[in-house]
């Protein structure tokens, strides 16, 4: 039973890739993107319980934590052109120590 | 018995939950059509996993480390799909229309 909910997870998976890769805009790109990772977090929480491991329930959580914050990086740099972090201080601090 | 049956539901429900996001994310002409449909059954989808694996799990180390990433999925899932939808329409992409809702509007 535990092999067809992760033949399900697979199956989405693959559409969500087929999106990302055909996806017009960059924003179908990283939802797709964000909804392979989601499952991603599923597929490895089913594959700990299918192995009898669940350790690896560890491995699901950090995934899950970066995956959000890759999303929310990659929306960033998408939206904005850059980080927006402080490079004009660090611009002016290599040039005052230049100076 | 119960439980175990209990949790096959709702790991069949979420599998199910899965597929049709995935369908829609496929199949959906808009991107905000697109988003709506990925974003709502990712949620759920991965509630009811979450769930039916808890219920397989019993209490246990386990059942928290599930609880764990129920939470943070709750919370950033929705997050995700929103800031999404905020970032593409103010990038200027605009969804799209049939012709009864442009009239409306305009």
């Amino acid at each position: 039973m535990f092999i067809a909910i992760s033949l399900a997870i697979l199956i989405t998976m693959g559409l969500a890739l087929t999106r990302a890769l055909a996806g017009p805009t960059t924003f179908d790109r990283i939802a797709a993107v964000n909804m392979f990772g989601t499952k991603t977090v599923l597929l490895i929480a089913v594959l700990a319980f299918l192995s009898g491991r669940t350790d690896l329930l560890d491995i699901a959580l950090v995934y899950a934590l970066i995956n959000f914050i890759g999303v929310v990086a990659a929306l960033k740099l998408v939206t904005q052109g850059n980080f927006h972090t402080s490079d004009k201080d660090t611009i002016k601090a290599e040039q005052g120590e230049r100076e | 018995m119960i439980i175990d049956i209990l949790s096959w539901i709702c790991l069949l429900a979420g599998g199910a939950l899965g597929i049709i996001g995935g369908v829609g994310l496929y199949r959906f002409p808009d991107f905000y059509s697109r988003l709506h449909a990925a974003g709502i059954t990712d949620t759920l989808c991965a509630m009811l996993i979450l769930l039916g694996l808890g219920l397989q799990a019993g209490w246990g180390i386990a059942a928290f480390k599930l609880a764990l990433i129920f939470v943070f999925l709750f919370f950033t899932c929705p997050t995700a799909s929103h800031a999404l939808a905020n970032a593409a329409l103010h990038s200027g992409l605009k969804p799209k229309l049939d012709k009864s809702s442009r009239e409306v509007k305009s």
